[in-house]
């Protein structure tokens, strides 16, 4: 399904991937950890063609088509859904004439006709149930005035209409109390199937004890630097990350 | 992010085309014999002439104003045609069948169909073609309930009364060069009644066309709502893409007597020139209302066209509790300059008003924001609020607002807000990652951004504005 090969990019002429590899089968979750800093949520920017973030080398590929020479746009419609981790707000534009616009979009793209307001009116409040949000959420601005757990709720909102092959969860439990964590994590389980993929960036395990990953990764300095299965992602919220940066340096 | 926007802006003027019809336009020029040969054309009574030439002396005698917040080559005044009329209109058709065809045609490319079986059910439509007008549609089912919709040039005919003891009142003769101007050569425009008690049954729209060239459009407006009435108003203007500019000054003029309400609404889509600034229309206009008690006029504009406007709808709200209101949209965009806001000027007591003001600039425009708002020493108990938000789009716009604010009595309350914001790349980045393309994700932000201002309008013409804006803003992202 996705496969990124040496990818190196740079914000503002600052290398921040300096090599990265991935590679995600249809179906599996996977878990991005790392320290502050490591290019975790660059990888999300890079990945969707956000402005700014240069490719220097590599590629990424979803489903055989080369990302990197879309636009964003195309890639979203490509399948590709990034979860923001501060979702801004459009104000006046409500949520629901945003969705509609998006899906309108992604269904142009494909060559499939516009859903009918009616119909997508049902979908969308079928969605907001999903994620705990009262359907008046539909006619409020884009995030505007949502408190943190609000906004990342209807960024899984968001998924859950937009249907996509691949969803990257860019710190989606950041800021987030157990509860809205719950909902967020039965949102995205929700939403698992062979597929579908996920990619899980956080910085904590916590998200992961509800989110179960079928492979963890390292990101540090740019590279991931250590993979295997969900117990890694216990062994690091034990030791923390210093002793993979400290091995690192120690082979380097 | 900039380029991608500007793209998105600069999209082509839809209603650029000329109709070729025959016209008799007078030569370029203007003295008192112009005035008198105006006066002639329209079979004015002796009253008028009179008004047109102490107002022409007045002018003459006037300095045309430089402190608005734009820059455009002095204008000859005697380089400018001061009457062109359809050659068809000068035996008036009695009714639609009689209409040149081609006119109609023209109104339709606008999609503005003057065939009563085809338009908008319960709009009611006065066409202004240059200096006259073609066209007033549902006349007959609107005298029904007493209201009197018809060109102003024929009003002064039929109606001397209400025309004499109304015309000037709210805008006088001398308030400034171009309302002194227009006093003079003015030569068509709308004029309504709405007689006591009555809630006007239809929409009243005029449509504004200029299509000869060198010819300037100085048209008039009088709505008279009288007491306990009601009635929503909306005009729209167009004209040909031309490398020359072309002067629009008009004068529109309310009153709103007693328990009164005006509802008045413009969707002012002059050529703006090109994306050099070669071309369009300067619109220098003068629009007030007068409130008298418990009596309520709502401006609600939405400006996309001209080269530069110069433009200030205003209340004075005379009576007490009285209300103004004044909801704005401005855009430029390309090199377009916009210096427009209102004045709210409280004389009763318990008189109340309300401003909000979305300017959105784009490209090389200039747009700013002037609004006076004057509580005077008897407006007890008055209030005020204004909000003035403006939206940058691309880094080479500019965006100002000159508020002003007079206060002579200790009890009365005035509150203003302003925000600047841009088109964030964070706002284009959520768009685009949810497949809207930067096109789409402009005109969603700025619409999103005007909602406050189009929710003001009347249902069909909210979408107008909103497809205006949309058209308006295409090309403006890259």
């Amino acid at each position: 399904m996705l496969s990124i090969k040496n990818l190196q990019a740079s914000v503002e002429e600052k290398e921040i991937l300096k090599g990265l590899d991935l590679e995600v089968k249809p179906g599996e979750v996977h878990a991005i950890m790392g320290p502050n800093g490591a290019g975790k949520s660059t990888m999300g920017y890079v990945m969707s063609g956000r402005e700014g973030y240069e490719v220097n080398e590599g590629s990424v590929t979803l489903d055989g088509v080369d990302l990197l020479g879309l636009e964003a746009e195309e890639r979203a419609r490509a399948g590709l859904f990034l979860a923001f981790q501060y979702p801004v707000e459009i104000p006046g534009v409500s949520n629901l004439e945003f969705m509609k616009a998006a899906v309108d979009a992604q269904r142009e793209a494909k060559g499939e006709e516009a859903v009918s307001s009616k119909d997508f009116l049902k979908m969308a409040r079928e969605a907001c149930k999903q994620v705990h949000l009262p359907a008046e959420f539909l006619k409020r601005g884009v995030n505007e005035g949502f408190s943190g757990g609000e906004k990342k709720r209807n960024e899984i909102m968001q998924m859950l209409l937009l249907k996509p092959k691949l969803c990257i969860l860019d710190e989606s439990d950041s800021g987030l109390d157990i509860d809205a964590l719950q909902v967020v994590a039965e949102g995205v389980n929700s939403q698992r199937s062979p597929d579908r993929s996920f990619i899980v960036v956080t910085h904590y395990q916590r998200l992961l004890d509800y989110i179960k990953p079928d492979f963890v990764h390292v990101l540090s300095d740019g590279k991931i630097v250590k993979s295997g299965d969900a117990s890694l992602a216990l062994e690091l919220e034990e030791q923390g990350y210093n002793w993979l940066t400290e091995q690192r340096e120690q082979s380097a | 992010m900039t380029e991608q926007i500007n793209q998105a802006i600069n999209r082509e003027y839809e209603a650029g085309f000329v109709s070729d019809i025959e016209s008799e336009t007078f030569e370029p020029g203007l003295d008192e014999d112009v005035i008198r040969r105006i006066s002639t054309m329209k079979n004015e009574p002796e009253w008028m002439l009179e008004w047109r030439l102490k107002a022409f002396a007045l002018w003459q005698k006037m300095e045309e104003p430089e402190w608005a917040h734009v820059h455009y080559p002095e204008i000859n005044f005697q380089d400018i045609s001061y009457y062109s009329a359809p050659k068809s209109m000068a035996d008036k058709p009695k009714s639609l069948d009689e209409v040149d065809p081609e006119l109609l045609a023209t109104y339709d490319k606008l999609g503005i169909p003057l065939l009563e079986q085809q338009m908008l059910a319960g709009v009611a439509v006065d066409a202004v073609f240059d200096s006259v007008s073609v066209v007033t549609t549902f006349r007959e089912k609107l005298a029904e309930s007493g209201v009197i919709f018809c060109p102003i040039s024929e009003a002064i005919q039929e109606y001397p009364e209400l025309v004499k003891k109304y015309l000037g009142s709210v805008v006088p003769q001398r308030d400034n060069y171009y309302a002194a101007l227009n006093c003079a050569v003015f030569t068509d425009g709308s004029f309504v009644y709405i007689p006591k008690g009555v809630r006007c049954p239809m929409e009243l729209s005029t449509y504004f066309r200029i299509n000869e060239m060198n010819t300037g459009q100085f048209e008039r407006t009088l709505i008279i709502a009288d007491e306990g009435s009601h009635v929503s108003y909306l005009e729209g203007c167009t004209a040909p893409q031309r490398d020359e500019n072309q002067l629009h000054a008009a004068v529109v003029e309310l009153v709103a007597l007693d328990n009164a309400e005006i509802k008045y609404s413009t969707v002012q889509n002059w050529y703006p020139g090109d994306e050099n600034g070669k071309g369009g229309i300067y619109n220098f206009v003068t629009k007030r209302a007068v409130c008298h008690t418990s009596a309520k006029v709502s401006w609600t504009q939405v400006e996309t066209g001209s080269a530069v406007t110069w433009k200030y709808p205003s209340c004075i709200l005379r009576g007490d509790n009285s209300i103004g209101e004044f909801y704005s949209v401005a855009l430029t965009r390309g090199m377009q300059q916009a210096d427009t806001g209102t004045k709210m000027i409280h004389m009763g007591k318990n008189t109340k008003s309300t401003i909000i003001s979305k300017g959105i600039s784009a490209g090389r425009s200039n747009n700013s924001y002037r609004g006076l708002v004057r509580m005077g020493p008897r407006a007890d108990g008055a209030r005020n609020f204004t909000q003035c938000d403006s939206l940058l789009i691309g880094g080479q716009c500019g965006a100002h607002t000159f508020p002003y604010v007079e206060s002579k009595n200790p009890s009365a309350i005035v509150e203003h807000e302003a925000t600047t914001s841009k088109v964030s790349d964070d706002q284009m980045f959520l768009c685009q990652q949810r497949g809207l393309d930067p096109e789409k994700a402009v005109s969603m932000i700025v619409n999103g951004f005007c909602k406050e201002v189009f929710k003001e309008l009347p249902m069909e013409f909210a979408v107008e504005a909103g497809k205006l804006l949309e058209i308006s803003l295409e090309g403006s992202v890259g």
